[in-house]
């Protein structure tokens, strides 16, 4: 246990940012992961992985002299065709079953992309350089990465646009439609495979825009997207499906809750305090429904 | 019907019984002397792994093309059998059970990394089987009393005590005040160990003791602690990945720290992934092209650079010319033992004591090599911008002097 994190203000104030900051780019990936799960009733455990394979698309472009941020306009349309294939490939044989057969899909998905990752790019530990120097608040006693102000100001103006796009468009109101009940949805016309397809391509844009995003902040390796996908999952579970604010409000709270557990709890609990806090979150609401649960005799 | 399938199934155990045994040959076969080795050429230490087989490839064509090895007056070629343990310690010790009873394979060499050489060693022991081993530094490796696990390079708490003892001796003979962040692994705690001795033999106090998760590239935490702080050491060791994360936040953080030691840099390729930002970092090595000492096949440091770097297209990092090292320390082990028994030989490894262009190896009572010191080197920036690590410690083989402490970031 160390308190040093309330005995200096300026510490305080930077965890709570950095933890700001990262939770946004978290918040990114959950929504992603929020909207497959609403839609088509799929848990992708393969999620931080599309985000690792992002972040190399970025790290590539880098590697070609191309500025790693371009990697957020070029990785998410690559994405977008990964998400297809793997949807057309696997996904669309398990969609309509139960969330275990989807999971243990997802799952075997996860597994290859680390196993190809690493054939394919090798098992170093990489990163993209951005070169966008340092922001110094309060008299240079807060410092704030110019990548990760970067990574925020991008991913929300992702979830923005993916907003007013759901709201607009027409496949937007087609994958809410679906989301609300696929089978009315199906009887008014709509295509749902194609609704499906999309939904996964767009999670995998959402991954790929987040996985370049990593690869400018932090390091990226082909078995690192695990914490990833938990820490999208816990923001998703905190925050409910479709509620879209919410999984912006868990997404900071938890990135926070993290930089505090660092500090407090030391750095060895931080990936492990997130997993405590996911236990206990669903003991809760396990209990919560418990008290609400009808039983037919 | 049936009795077609008894006879088929028959033959078929016939088969594989002789197929078995056919395999099931001794590990010295004509003119050949047969090495067992599970490496890494998948998975996460995949990168190693391959360094570690060039290594040894490399030792195996020099050997063999210069005459090979002599037992009773008859000359043999080293051979090695390799599986792929996909960087998976339960995977390695499987196949160092395979190697020994289906392979026949009575000598071996060692994997990568401390924690496949530890999932290995108790099989090894266990049939009594000879294993030189260039990739396991971890001190738990050495202290269990192995009778038959022989270590070419210095343990790993020996890494980076160097450093905290050079910043005391800078520091006129003062204890200085020392920040660590090591990964929860077993290699990184013993760098942590050898740390915490070097502190307490000096008078030095810690200030911070982090520990690292094995998933986390963020140790933004640490850093902030680090400029609250302001120790005079920083002390960094989780394999490559660490390195990165380090050097990438101290510069985005513009944390200013006198002295900033680290394990991996090479391994990271630091100063090619970071550039300029890299410059000033102490890193611990086994070794370096530049040092001086020489043996009959590589000739020295400078030669084995140059003869890698033909052969595999590559500069050397340490990793493949330890692993080189461990095949140098057979040959000689196996020409004073005169004999392939196991127990002469392990007693010949025992009583090892030569020069490679390695470095000097003697084993101690627990099998690490106590006679060759690791090396620092600091990785200086020119003008243009181009990056050289360049030896400052121990003073003996410095090319360049150690810059302390190091400059501030708003001077830079």
């Amino acid at each position: 246990m160390d308190f040093l994190v309330f005995q200096y203000p300026m510490i305080t104030v930077q965890a709570c940012l950095d933890g700001i900051l990262l939770g946004i780019l978290f918040a990114l990936i959950a929504y992603g992961m929020a909207l497959q799960w609403g839609v088509m009733n799929i848990i992708n455990i393969a999620q931080g992985d599309l985000v690792i394979l992002g972040g190399y698309i970025a790290y590539f472009m880098y590697l070609y002299g191309i500025h790693p941020a371009w990697g957020v306009i070029v990785a998410p349309i690559i994405m977008y065709f990964v998400g297809i294939g793997i949807y057309k490939l696997v996904i669309n044989k398990v969609v309509d079953r139960d969330l275990f057969i989807s999971i243990l899909a997802t799952f075997g998905i996860s597994i290859l992309f680390m196993q190809l990752m690493n054939f394919a790019f090798g098992a170093d530990v990489v990163l993209a350089n951005s070169g966008y120097g340092t922001t110094m608040l309060f008299d240079s006693n807060v410092v704030l990465p110019n990548s990760k102000i970067f990574s925020a100001f991008i991913s929300i103006l992702f979830a923005v646009c993916l907003v007013i796009y759901m709201k607009k468009s027409k496949l937007g109101r087609a994958i809410r439609a679906t989301a609300q009940n696929a089978r009315a949805a199906k009887i008014l016309g709509v295509d749902t495979e194609k609704v499906y397809a999309a939904t996964f391509g767009i999670n995998a844009a959402l991954c790929g825009v987040a996985g370049a995003l990593v690869s400018i902040t932090f390091t990226i390796h082909p078995y690192m997207g695990l914490p990833y996908t938990i820490r999208s999952f816990m923001i998703v579970i905190v925050a409910g499906l479709g509620n879209l604010p919410g999984v912006a409000m868990s997404g900071m709270g938890l990135g926070v809750f993290e930089e505090f557990a660092d500090y407090i709890l030391g750095t060895e609990f931080r990936i492990g305090s997130v997993f405590l806090l996911l236990v206990l979150i669903l003991v809760y609401r396990r209990f919560k429904l418990s008290k609400k649960r009808e039983y037919l005799k | 019907m049936k009795l077609t399938r008894i006879i088929l199934s028959f033959i078929s155990a016939v088969a594989i019984l002789f197929s078995m045994s056919a395999t099931s040959f001794a590990k010295v076969v004509g003119d050949k002397i047969v090495l067992g080795a599970a490496v890494s050429l998948t998975g996460k230490y995949s990168s190693n792994g391959v360094h570690t087989q060039n290594g040894y490839n490399m030792a195996v064509d020099r050997i063999n093309s210069m005459g090979g090895v002599k037992v009773g007056g008859k000359t043999y070629k080293f051979e090695i059998i390799y599986y792929d343990d996909e960087s998976n310690p339960k995977r390695a010790a499987q196949l160092a059970e395979r190697l020994i009873s289906q392979d026949g394979v009575e000598f071996m060499l060692g994997p990568y990394s401390s924690g496949l050489t530890k999932a290995m060693a108790p099989v090894t022991e266990k049939y009594g089987v000879p294993m030189v081993e260039a990739n396991g530094a971890s001190r738990s490796l050495f202290t269990k009393g192995y009778k038959y696990l022989f270590a070419v390079l210095a343990p790993a708490n020996l890494y980076l005590d160097v450093a905290i003892k050079t910043a005391v001796e800078l520091n006129g003979g003062k204890g200085v005040k020392v920040a660590m962040a090591f990964e929860q692994d077993a290699f990184s705690q013993d760098v942590r160990l050898g740390i915490l001795d070097a502190i307490k033999e000096t008078g030095s106090t810690k200030v911070i003791d982090d520990k690292l998760p094995k998933e986390l590239n963020d140790m933004a935490a640490t850093l902030v602690k680090v400029k609250q702080m302001k120790p005079d050491v920083l002390v960094v060791s989780g394999h490559t990945k660490g390195a990165l994360t380090a050097i990438r936040q101290i510069a985005e953080m513009k944390v200013d720290v006198p002295m900033l030691a680290m394990t991996h840099c090479d391994a990271a390729k630091l100063s090619k992934q970071h550039g300029k930002n890299s410059q000033y970092a102490l890193c611990a090595s086994q070794w370096h092209k530049t040092l001086t000492y020489k043996d009959d096949f590589f000739k020295d440091g400078m030669t084995y650079d140059a003869d890698f770097n033909k052969m595999f297209g590559y500069a050397p990092p340490y990793q493949a010319a330890e692993s080189s090292a461990a095949l140098l320390v057979f040959k000689d082990a196996f020409e004073r033992a005169n004999s392939f028994d196991q127990k002469k030989v392990r007693d010949a490894l025992a009583a090892t004591d030569m020069q490679t262009f390695y470095g000097n190896i003697k084993f101690a009572p627990g099998g690490q090599n106590v006679s060759k010191p690791m090396v620092l080197f600091q990785v200086m920036c020119d003008a243009a911008g181009k990056c050289e690590n360049k030896v400052v410690a121990p003073l003996k083989w410095a090319s360049a002097k150690l810059i302390h402490p190091v400059p501030k970031w708003s001077e830079r």
